[in-house]
């Protein structure tokens, strides 16, 4: 909502407040102002001329000569535009003054003729094209004859140069201050001052609208009031400057005087009119009716619409006349022959007019104001008012009376508050006084028992309906800024995080100091991609992606299974861009569901993902390099699994993945239960993501946290020393070093604590097809100190169980 | 005798002087301290002495000899040092060539943020609580007060799934939900952070998926004014103590009063610039007082309880700190918008 400053005063008196400090105090205490905007520029030098004489430039077709008198002299002025002629009043820069754009003014002899000063356009005065009246698109601006512009006075106020706008940012509660009457009364409450109402008095015929005019409404529920008034001989014309000037303000074009006030009156009640053409509305009688099924009109903008049972619409008794509330009908319309005026000041079913704006695209200024409902006080006030400036300004004559249907309910909200209450939910100590004054300057009427205030609340704030919203009107005209702080009491709580929340952040953790970088993907991907990489644990027959029923686009349009498919999207965008080394984790859900239309949301699932490529290690003057491979990311798991004391119940199982290397992958799995993957990714994802070697892991992160123990334990560090035994042994190429290590800790039960493999060797040396894993074991009976014998029995014992288990001799 | 002694040490000092490693003076003290040194041979001698000075000279004899040892022991203190000192110069190694580079991983910088207003409300007395991001219709909307065909509620602005599922728009679903876990009984006193989806076209300043942190607090006593309280609190702590807030009048369905805070611009400190456009203040977050239907739907008696709400968007805070253009980025992982966020 654009708010002209030079309007608002009309109303109230904004007590020589600058702009800005209103703006800041509208702000402050409801409704926020967004922009502060001077409508024009005040130009020094522009005058109101009159052209005198008016001669073809004898050196120039398109010129003309002007002879201008501006008070105080008479200036000869070149002008090219179309419409310049003797006999009117025009807007003059005189030389010196400065036009927007820093256009300086100066004497110039144009084709050698003299010419001191500048007719000006209302463009070159700064106003926007958009709002120029059409008559004056391509020329200059002409003051209209009925204009009380003295030749020689200063232009700029008399075109509005000097007008702020104060741009209203309006949540939906405040739909009130749709309108300048609207806004006065707030500004009126937070200024402590009174609003002027405008007159509506009108001056009627002796001829009643009744015999002229029947209104009969068949939905009262959507309609419960129609007024229709009767405006004969009217003269379509330029409205008065004062009038489009105000409108300019408000960000409306101009058209002509009918049109022009029932857009003036929209503006200054809130309240949309509608003004038909009476002799071309086709009957006598307003009929508003439920539109049939596929009934059309053709609208204002000449577009045919077909309408539905859920429109409402005006009728002549036959055919739709109007959209209610939303446009008038093209075959009604006022133009500029038009003399009779059939005016509809109507309160229209709020959601009956979203319904029909939204179905045909046609939001405006009437159909957003019916939408939040409009003031029942104001609807036929309007009607009057608007007539009032009809008969002013368009020469009408008003027929006597309102024809109307009215069920409409004026009725005022009661709310009753008492002061402690509302201290008591505001934190602060008001007085009963406070209430009233505050009552007092919001204009709301209430009767006082004691503490209890009954408010009646005007019509036109039909947001205040309960107590909480009489907090919030108290409470913003008290000054929020005057609310103390305080802290909130009660019994306190210790605040914290789950177990599940303190051990994903101690993930994290560990995760950033082992190099990975967190990254967030959107949950929405592709549908190729919510099928893709979905994790071995995730993965069932019947799995079907969530996909949604509206997206906005394809790349978005389906629930992940998998956070993989969008990581390798980032690494890829990241290896595009040079950035050839990518180590990510995410921690984020899938969607799991296995119904094909939902009936209940997804299964959520928390996991841990990532990807990996490029240079691990990168050292190269002491002849350090390593690339990401299998291993690394598997230590990197490895020490979360320990972190997390998971350690001795995972295991790695060698599996074939879809979308996976089928040699460089394991399924992860937590006391035999599969929990997620790690691998390479198949060679040919990574050409398709222009990847190189890459390496990618997803994890159940929900199955891992269930798994570690609340407990916290300690073991005492041993007072006898260890025995350190290595032990290489030769095996079958495919036997897995796990397996082996496996065996071994089994059979050295229960003195070996530890073995890790240190070595790996194939070929000279070795026969074909063998292997040689070399593991570094210790001793340990944490009571007292081994002899040489038992360690050795127990050495022995491993190596009978390997050889039975694996077949594996000790390397010579 | 009393000369040969004299003698005797002054030719084993000079060698020691002579000795240019710890081997020859290992031959000094062999040849002159040694079992069958000249020394041991005058004490062997000293039988042959009249009785008195026999003390004497032994006296003489342990003197030297001590002398001796002293000198070998100084020197070949002094050798074993030069010659650590010239093993530790031959040691000594470029200090300027770079180091074997750590890995360097980091949060994300939302997440960091979201640590930190998490454990700024922790502080407080808060708890964090999380639900689900595809949501009921009925979570999402309806029990916020936002009644089906509620005009803010538009198919159009939301990613449903089916009439009665959706992308949460929002996590107040997650208030909601743990208010009527709380089956009508206080206090409440939860901060919600989350992802959250609006059906919005990418582009600078809009982005379909995006984080949300909000805060209630449903209690019997709880007042306006320990909004304004935490709120200040809150914005003290993480945006600088020199920072005022205000409230201002707004409007959410699920609360009434509505407030929209500001914190003064840190830019121009309320002066007024192009980052506050010219106001001296910038939004930072909406809030107000629980809406009694609120409270009603999720099985509170608003007569008995009332509650503040607050909600704010990371993304939002993270832009204005570090002056992000581009809320695209949060989410493109670019690694050279992650890396610079791991710098503490």
């Amino acid at each position: 909502m654009f708010v002209s400053l030079n309007w608002l005063k009309q109303y109230v008196d904004l007590q020589g407040l600058t702009p800005e400090d209103l703006a800041e105090k509208i702000t402050k205490t409801g409704i926020e102002v967004e922009g502060v905007e001077p409508f024009g520029e005040p130009i020094e030098h522009l005058v109101v001329g009159y052209v005198k004489e008016c001669a073809q430039h004898p050196n120039a077709d398109k010129l003309n000569l002007c002879q201008v008198d501006v008070g105080d002299e008479t200036l000869q002025i070149v002008c090219g535009a179309p419409n310049v002629a003797q006999g009117q009043k025009v807007a003059v820069a005189k030389p010196g003054a400065v036009l927007p754009g820093n256009f300086k003014i100066k004497k110039a002899k144009l084709r050698g003729e003299e010419s001191s000063g500048m007719i000006c356009s209302l463009q070159e005065l700064g106003i926007d094209s958009k709002y120029v009246p059409k008559e004056y698109e391509d020329g200059i601006f002409v003051f209209p004859e009925d204009t009380d512009a003295e030749v020689g006075a200063d232009a700029t106020s008399l075109l509005n140069l000097d007008d702020v706008i104060l741009e209203l940012g309006l949540t939906p509660n405040r739909s009130d201050a749709l309108s300048m009457l609207g806004v006065a009364y707030e500004v009126a409450a937070m200024l402590d001052t009174d609003v002027k109402l405008p007159n509506e008095d009108v001056q009627i015929t002796d001829q009643k609208a009744s015999e002229e005019v029947s209104v009969k409404v068949d939905a009262t529920d959507l309609n419960p009031y129609y007024g229709a008034m009767v405006i004969r001989n009217i003269e379509v014309g330029p409205s008065p400057l004062w009038m489009r000037n105000r409108l300019v303000a408000s960000g409306i074009r101009p058209i002509n005087n009918v049109v022009d006030i029932t857009n003036y009156v929209l503006l200054e009640y809130g309240q949309p009119l509608h003004a038909f053409d009476y002799d071309r509305f086709g009957s006598k009688e307003v009929v508003v009716r439920r539109a049939q099924e596929g009934e059309t009109i053709k609208t204002l903008d000449d577009e045919e619409r077909t309408l539905s049972s859920d429109h409402l619409v005006i009728t002549n008794g036959k055919d739709p006349v109007a959209i209610a509330g939303v446009m008038g009908g093209a075959d009604s319309e006022v133009h500029e022959g038009t003399t009779s005026v059939l005016l509809e000041a109507a309160y229209f079913d709020p959601q009956t007019v979203r319904k029909a704006s939204k179905d045909h695209g046609l939001r405006s200024e009437s159909s957003v104001r019916f939408e939040k409902a409009v003031d029942p006080d104001r609807v036929k006030r309007a009607g009057l008012r608007a007539a009032q400036l009809l008969s002013q300004y368009a020469n009408g004559e008003v027929l006597e009376g309102v024809v109307d249907h009215d069920e409409l309910s004026y009725e005022e909200a009661v709310v009753t508050i008492t002061t402690s209450r509302m201290n008591h939910v505001l934190g602060t100590n008001m007085t009963d006084e406070h209430i009233q004054d505050i009552l007092r300057k919001l204009g709301f009427s209430y009767n006082q028992n004691g503490e209890e205030f009954e408010v009646s609340i005007p019509t036109r704030r039909g947001d205040i309906t309960i107590f909480e919203d009489m907090v919030e009107e108290i409470g913003r005209m008290y000054g929020y800024d005057d609310i103390p702080f305080t802290m909130p009491g009660g019994e306190g709580n210790a605040g914290g995080l789950t177990k599940h929340q303190s051990l994903r952040r101690k993930v994290r953790h560990y995760l950033e100091g082992a190099g990975l970088s967190e990254a967030i993907t959107y949950s929405l991907t592709t549908e190729e991609r919510a099928q893709m990489l979905i994790s071995p644990d995730v993965k069932t027959e019947d799995l079907r992606p969530v996909h949604l029923a509206m997206p906005m686009s394809e790349e978005h349009s389906h629930l992940r299974l998998s956070m993989v498919p969008e990581l390798l999207a980032s690494a890829s965008y990241n290896i595009a861009r040079k950035q050839q080394d990518v180590a990510f984790y995410e921690i984020g859900s899938i969607y799991v569901s296995e119904e094909s239309i939902l009936t209940k949301q997804p299964n959520e699932e928390e996991r841990l993902s990532g990807v990996l490529t490029g240079s691990w290690v990168s050292h190269p003057w002491q002849q350090e390099k390593k690339n990401v491979d299998f291993y690394v990311l598997k230590g990197i798991l490895e020490g979360l699994f320990d972190l997390l004391d998971l350690e001795s119940e995972i295991t790695y199982k060698q599996a074939k993945v879809e979308g996976m290397h089928p040699g460089r992958t394991a399924i992860i799995e937590l006391n035999g239960k599969a929990i997620g993957h790690l691998g390479q990714l198949h060679p040919a994802l990574q050409k398709e993501y222009d990847l190189k070697e890459t390496y990618v892991y997803d994890v159940d992160l929900e199955a891992l946290f269930a798994a570690v123990s609340d407990e916290e334990s300690y073991t005492p560090i041993p007072r006898h020393p260890s025995v350190s035994r290595d032990i290489a042994l030769v095996v079958d190429n495919d036997v897995k070093a796990g397996d082996l290590r496996k065996s071994i800790l089994e059979a050295g039960q229960p003195l070996v604590q530890h073995a890790l493999v240190f070595d790996l060797y194939q070929g000279e040396h070795l026969p074909e097809g063998k292997k040689s894993l070399a593991f570094s074991l210790r001793y340990l009976d944490p009571t007292r100190t081994l002899t040489d014998e038992e360690v050795e029995e127990a050495h022995n014992a491993i190596l009978e169980k390997v050889k039975a288990d694996y077949n594996a001799e000790l390397r010579g | 005798m009393q000369e040969r002694l004299q003698e005797l040490k002054a030719d084993a000092l000079k060698q020691v002087e002579e000795a240019n490693e710890v081997k020859a003076l290992q031959d000094v003290k062999v040849q002159y301290l040694g079992k069958k040194g000249p020394i041991t041979e005058v004490l062997k001698g000293m039988g042959k002495l009249p009785k008195e000075e026999r003390p004497v000279i032994g006296q003489l004899a342990n003197d030297v000899r001590e002398e001796i040892a002293t000198a070998i022991e100084t020197k070949k203190q002094k050798l074993e040092n030069e010659a650590l000192e010239k093993q530790l110069e031959e040691e000594t190694i470029d200090v300027t060539l770079p180091g074997r580079p750590a890995p360097t991983g980091g949060p994300h910088l939302l997440t960091n943020l979201i640590e930190e207003i998490e454990d700024l409300f922790i502080g407080m007395g808060f708890e964090v609580a999380e639900g689900p991001e595809v949501e009921a219709d009925y979570y999402n909307f309806e029990a916020l007060n936002l009644p089906k065909g509620h005009p803010a509620r538009d198919m159009q602005d939301s990613f449903y799934i089916t009439e009665e599922i959706l992308m949460r728009t929002h996590t107040s679903p997650v208030q909601a939900r743990t208010m009527e876990k709380h089956e009508g009984k206080g206090p409440v006193k939860i901060i919600c952070p989350g992802k959250v989806y609006r059906r919005d076209t990418d582009d600078a300043t809009h982005s379909h998926q995006f984080t949300q942190i909000e805060g209630l607090l449903v209690d019997k006593h709880v007042r306006m004014s320990d909004l304004k309280g935490v709120l200040n609190a809150f914005a003290k702590q993480m945006f600088g103590e020199e920072r005022e807030i205000r409230l201002r009048p707004s409007f959410f369905p699920f609360t009434e009063p509505s407030v929209e805070m500001d914190i003064s611009c840190k830019m121009c400190g309320g002066e007024g610039c192009s980052v506050c456009k010219g106001t001296g203040w910038i939004e930072i977050l909406g809030a107000g007082m629980v809406h009694p239907n609120v409270l009603e739907m999720a099985g509170y008696d608003p007569k008995e309880y009332t509650g503040f709400a607050f909600g704010m968007g990371p993304e939002r805070i993270a832009m204005l700190k570090y002056g992000i253009d581009d809320i695209r980025h949060f989410y493109t992982n670019d690694v050279r918008f992650l890396n610079q966020f791991h710098k503490a």
